[in-house]
């Protein structure tokens, strides 16, 4: 059986269809706050939030949640306002927060998976929360109408309010001489980044989260010049490499997160060969 | 009424108080420039001003038709801008996020006080670049029109040639100035380059631990404005006491741009 065969006999089942449709639209979320994180040095902070995540995913579990993103997402979205604040008075002290938080909620996490999780399968369990491994593969109807509902209103939000956000990113001291209320506007970019690392831990789990913001923004930066070509250009790219790497894994049958980093990865080569192409 | 009145300001660093009593007032159309030693508290002022941080102590009131967000304002560079993907359109179009509300898009008349700012200072030809790609003057006068865009009235400029070359020193000095009389919009600058200072400012703030405020020619006479500009090596030419304020200033010497000092 050839490659495409191979594929259009697994589409027909509805947990890869899902596992599609979840995929493209965590993609195109997680790439569209990427430049404003790494240009506002706020990736620690989604680092540190994905680790809250996986704590709170193990809290879920010990509790035998049925739908765990229902605990999962307001723990994270408390997280990132506390840790948004805490950053906000002193940077030493903020940042010493966030490593406390998530080395912390990575440990607290996996001592209770460890104590009390009900599992036979605990390294697995672990493995797929830090990875994601099959997770993306499992989907019950209910988590990709939860999936398509936040990712819709984090677009909404976005293109609503992308020129503020531009405006909070290139320029914060400018942005409130003028009036505009940038500390509304970061506790909302945290919010934000919080909604999208709860539907990406699904596709690459918790460890990878960054990869998936960060590698299509970075990547786009080497070869657009202006903001929006570099937004579109990154979510464009975000969601291509994502297909790229769901397809691979699923038909190849390896882990589905880091295939789709390794896709990202070999993306961000190849922009970065034609951008000193470019510059010269 | 002037447009800003400062009474019995503090100014505060951490636990250090910087400055304590003052007090000064900007009318419409003045050129100010806010000179002092590095830390004396130029910066902690002009936050406050802008209403960045809140006075230790005292007041500021705005007054002759100003508005809180009809201050334009030329920040220092910050690092993110160095690497920062963003045409110059975008970034002068943001001087008017704080006109737009709520409405998610810029609209027609936004666009074109963009346009017309960006003719003025000269950069239509530049509008698509990439900003990290222009020259330290030319990122000023981005940034200059990005202001103006937020304001008609009142300008804060903070060391806006700090890093420039002469040349661009030189420029950026003459479209600040063309500003001030042709435009009439009131200039409030930070500086170190006292030379400049005292060519192109009507009224000069001495911050340091006795407070000088007051016109340029009261500057020169005063004890401080004589030890300042003898630390900067500044031997100033300039005829006193005169109230033909253009006459006064075609007799300053043309700025040696050798002796222009770029921040530090």
């Amino acid at each position: 059986m050839g490659f495409f065969e191979t594929l259009v006999s697994y589409l027909a089942f509805p947990f890869v269809r899902y596992a599609l449709i979840v995929g493209v639209l965590t993609a195109l979320c997680s790439s569209l706050l990427g430049v404003t994180l790494v240009l506002k040095r706020f990736s620690f902070i989604g680092d540190g939030l994905s680790h809250v995540a996986f704590g709170a995913i193990a809290i879920a579990s010990v509790l035998n949640l049925s739908n765990e993103m229902l605990f999962v997402l307001p723990a994270t979205v408390v997280c990132a306002v506390l840790l948004l604040r805490t950053g906000s008075n002193t940077k030493i002290k903020g940042d010493a927060a966030i490593a406390m938080i998530s080395v912390g909620a990575l440990a607290v996490g996996y001592l209770l998976m460890h104590l009390f999780s009900t599992s036979t399968n605990l390294s697995g369990d672990v493995c797929s929360t830090l990875f994601g491994s099959t997770s993306i593969l499992t989907l019950t109807l209910g988590e990709v109408i939860l999936c398509v509902i936040l990712s819709i209103a984090v677009i909404c939000v976005f293109v609503a309010f992308y020129h503020k956000i531009f405006a909070v990113t290139f320029d914060e001291s400018f942005a409130m001489a003028v009036g505009t209320n940038v500390n509304r506007y970061n506790l909302m970019i945290a919010v934000i980044i919080a909604v999208i690392i709860v539907l990406a831990m699904n596709l690459v789990g918790s460890l990878l989260i960054s990869a998936l913001v960060i590698f299509p923004a970075l990547s786009a930066m080497r070869v657009f010049k202006s903001f929006f070509s570099v937004t579109i250009c990154s979510a464009i790219l975000s969601v291509v490499c994502t297909l790229i790497g769901m397809i691979i894994s699923i038909v190849g049958g390896t882990p589905v997160g880091s295939t789709i980093v390794a896709v990202d990865i070999a993306a961000f080569l190849a922009f970065a060969i034609v951008g000193k192409v470019r510059g010269e | 009424m002037a447009q800003l009145t400062c009474t019995n300001l503090t100014l505060r660093y951490g636990e250090n108080v910087l400055v304590r009593g003052l007090s000064f007032e900007v009318n419409a159309g003045d050129y100010l420039c806010i000179v002092g030693e590095n830390g004396s508290g130029k910066s902690t002022l002009v936050r406050t001003l802008l209403h960045l941080q809140a006075p230790a102590e005292g007041k500021i009131e705005a007054g002759d038709g100003l508005y809180a967000n009809e201050i334009g304002y030329l920040p220092q560079q910050t690092l993110v801008q160095r690497d920062f993907p963003a045409s110059v359109r975008e970034i002068v179009l943001s001087g008017c996020q704080s006109r737009m509300g709520l409405r998610p898009f810029y609209n027609k008349e936004e666009k074109a006080l963009a346009q017309e700012n960006m003719e003025k200072m000269d950069i239509t030809h530049l509008a698509d670049r990439c900003y990290r790609e222009l020259s330290g003057g030319q990122q000023q006068r981005v940034l200059l029109a990005r202001a103006l865009c937020a304001t008609r009235k009142l300008l804060f400029l903070d060391e806006p040639v700090s890093g420039l070359d002469p040349k661009a020193t030189a420029e950026m000095y003459e479209l600040i100035e063309r500003l001030n009389r042709k435009e009439h919009i009131t200039i409030i600058m930070v500086s170190h380059d006292i030379h400049a200072a005292l060519r192109y400012a009507t009224h000069i703030l001495h911050i340091e631990e006795n407070v000088f405020f007051g016109t340029k020619y009261d500057y020169i006479k005063s004890p401080i404005g004589r030890y300042f500009m003898k630390l900067h090596h500044g031997k100033m030419d300039i005829r006193s006491g005169k109230s033909d304020k253009e006459k006064d200033l075609s007799r300053i010497p043309a700025m040696n741009t050798n002796m222009v000092k770029g921040g530090e």
